[in-house]
């Protein structure tokens, strides 16, 4: 088992929670709408190869808000300070969801300390006439087994208690998630045209049956991003890393591996 | 105590099976539910109800804003306002209120209400919400900035309508650089202004702000918390150095009288049912979207999420007083037993509810303000002269 620790880093006022494991190359996750629940199952697969960093964006968990909130281009030079203070170099950059939105924001504006951009079921595009899922107006079990493809595993996950100190850290999630994207809805609508800037080996990683941000959202990308490659991992969910760690994490590892970075 | 008539204006011919379909009649119901032969019908037969208030004595006729629903099809007040302001000449005609953050230019709610303040020379009475949550959905506004833009669009509309412009109104959300309202409203400094509210500290103490000291109108709720909230505004006024007189609080309540009490809950009871389980009825999701309310009263409302989505029967509303139905003189002795608990000074009046039909709504209108309303004014009003 390889070992993690939970650190805080300061940046721009604002103070948040990192968790960190492994060695070898950086690999910096950013998480998804649902939050930075914890170390898991796909971060110790990673963190055999990496050396992982795996932030809680700011307006997520239990820090305080920052003034300068308001879009996902905040959050996006926020990171970009981050590996700057850091001096992270030679980044791994990995984005679930609306992190892999994070990710892309981020990669237009810089990539001189990013070695690699790998894209997981990302939001930050609009393809006209392919709606994306409105987990906003999904009930709570709903958003659930539809972030899923085996219902075995949703029943899994709403098993779990839900403590009230997690409770309390949803409701502030999403208070930022529909802050960040809830009009427009998951995407900005300027991010496309500069897409074509990204100049580091581009991984797209999707679900075969993702509810909330089907398949031709991939392949949006795969047509903006110069020589990025689509993979799509078999019947799945959109919440790949819960619902398959360690595909995923392979997959994620491999085309970093074959990238010869 | 001064007497509002207020108006929903619902859907009433809804084919209320919707509901085996659809979870609610807000944001999603498909608008081939709704027909204009049978909607203008409804516009009109309303609209006379109203215009029937002033000559039945009420001194104030109210309207409101609802967007993509059944629930009341005024997706637009000013429309219905205008239309009263000049078939009334006596009563004060309330907005409340305008849904002031859905707007990306709340200039144009500023605009629009001094021109009804100017054709009614003085008559308005503005109010301002921020909308339910459904709305937020249907509008494409995020939740999260709900109170941020309320607070900077009321902002907005007042310095539009007490500054002299043109002058720049620099806001994060709302940024012009010519403010310069014409016409300026027609009341000095401008038309009073209504808070209509389920009861939120954050809007009571606002609301209850010495600079602002606007009438608090606590929304279709139950007797106890109608009453907790009413007082917690005049302790939040107290706390922030003023006494707040009986005039700065209202009631919406739903009111149906009847020829005997037990005619009465015969006649409201599927009419309010209607109202109650099937036109209100949404999930919570699109009640309360992320970030509507603070995260302190979305825990508390969380909390309580199950009393908040079940049915409720005309008789379980009753005990709860979020309804008074009865005959003229028990309604009247309910009213004036939470008049004596609370002292309010505004009590608004809905007669007409979800599916209620007009015949019953005129003769609930005619009973109440006949027979109840003379009585309580004479009570409150002997107290009133009583305390200066």
């Amino acid at each position: 088992m390889t070992s993690h620790r939970e650190e805080t880093v300061t940046v721009a006022g604002c103070t948040i929670r990192v968790l960190r494991g492994g060695e070898g190359p950086t690999m910096l996750y950013l998480h998804g709408a649902g939050g930075l629940a914890g170390w898991a199952p796909f971060m110790e697969r990673l963190a055999g190869s990496f050396d992982l960093w795996a932030p809680e964006h700011p307006g997520f968990g239990d820090t305080q808000d920052p003034a300068w909130l308001d879009t996902i281009h905040d959050e996006a030079y926020f990171y970009l300070s981050l590996m700057d203070r850091l001096d992270l170099r030679e980044v791994h950059l990995v984005g679930m969801s609306i992190g892999g939105w994070l990710a892309a924001e981020l990669a237009v504006r810089n990539t001189s300390r990013i070695a690699s951009l790998t894209l997981c079921g990302a939001s930050g595009l609009h393809v006209k006439g392919v709606p994306k899922g409105d987990f906003f107006m999904w009930e709570p079990e709903q958003r659930v087994r539809n972030s899923f493809h085996d219902q075995a595993v949703a029943e899994r996950v709403l098993a779990q208690p839900v403590s009230e100190q997690q409770q309390r850290v949803n409701l502030r999630n999403q208070r930022t998630v529909a802050l960040l994207a809830w009009n427009p809805r998951l995407y900005d609508p300027h991010l496309y045209k500069w897409l074509p800037r990204i100049d580091v080996p581009t991984h797209i990683v999707w679900a075969d049956d993702d509810k909330i941000l089907p398949l031709d959202y991939a392949r949006a990308y795969e047509g903006l991003i110069p020589g990025s490659t689509v993979t799509v991992i078999e019947a799945c969910g959109h919440l790949m890393h819960v619902e398959k760690p360690d595909v995923f994490a392979d997959t994620v590892a491999s085309f970093i591996a074959g990238a010869g970075s | 105590m001064k007497f509002t008539l207020f108006h929903l204006m619902p859907y009433a011919d809804l084919d209320l099976s919707f509901t085996d379909t659809y979870p609610t009649c807000w944001t999603i119901l498909p608008n081939s539910y709704y027909d204009p032969k049978k909607g203008a019908k409804l516009y009109n037969r309303y609209l006379d109800e109203l215009e029937y208030g002033e000559e039945l004595g009420y001194d104030i006729l109210a309207v409101n804003e609802h967007h993509q629903n059944a629930y009341g099809i005024m997706p637009s007040p000013i429309v219905t306002a205008a239309a009263l302001s000049r078939r009334t000449s006596r009563a004060e005609i309330a907005i409340i209120g305008s849904a002031i953050p859905l707007r990306d230019h709340p200039l144009t709610i500023a605009e629009e209400h001094a021109m009804i303040d100017n054709i009614t020379e003085g008559r308005l009475i503005s109010g301002f919400v921020r909308g339910i949550g459904a709305e937020y959905h249907s509008w494409g506004v995020s939740p999260a900035q709900s109170h941020d833009r309320f607070h900077e669009a009321h902002d907005l509309i007042i310095q539009a309508w007490t500054r002299t412009g043109p002058f720049a109104f620099e806001g994060k959300h709302y940024h012009f650089d010519y403010v310069n309202l014409w016409p300026r409203p027609y009341r000095e400094p401008h038309p009073p202004v209504w808070i209509p509210s389920q009861g939120s500290q954050e809007t009571i103490e606002w609301a209850s702000h010495p600079d602002r000291r606007y009438m608090y109108c606590q929304t279709f709720s139950p007797w106890k918390a109608v009453k907790h909230h009413l007082n917690l505004y005049r302790e939040s006024a107290s706390r922030q150095g003023w006494e707040a007189g009986d005039d700065r609080l209202g009631w919406l309540l739903p009111i149906y009288v009847g020829e005997t009490e037990a005619e009465a809950i015969k006649e409201a009871k599927p009419h309010f049912e209607a109202f109650r389980n099937k036109f209100l009825r949404m999930p919570f999701e699109m009640l309360l979207p992320p970030g509507y309310l603070s995260l302190a009263s979305q825990q508390r409302v969380a909390a309580a999420k199950a009393q908040l989505s079940g049915d409720m029967t005309l008789e379980q509303a009753v005990d709860m007083g979020m309804i008074v139905v009865g005959d003229a003189e028990s309604v009247r002795q309910k009213i004036e037993f939470f008049w004596k608990e609370i002292r309010l000074g505004n009590l608004l009046c809905l007669h007409q509810f979800g599916t209620l039909p007009a015949d019953l709504t005129r003769a609930n209108m005619e009973r109440f303000a006949r027979e109840v309303m003379p009585k309580l004014r004479e009570v409150t009003g002997a107290a009133a002269a009583a305390a200066q």
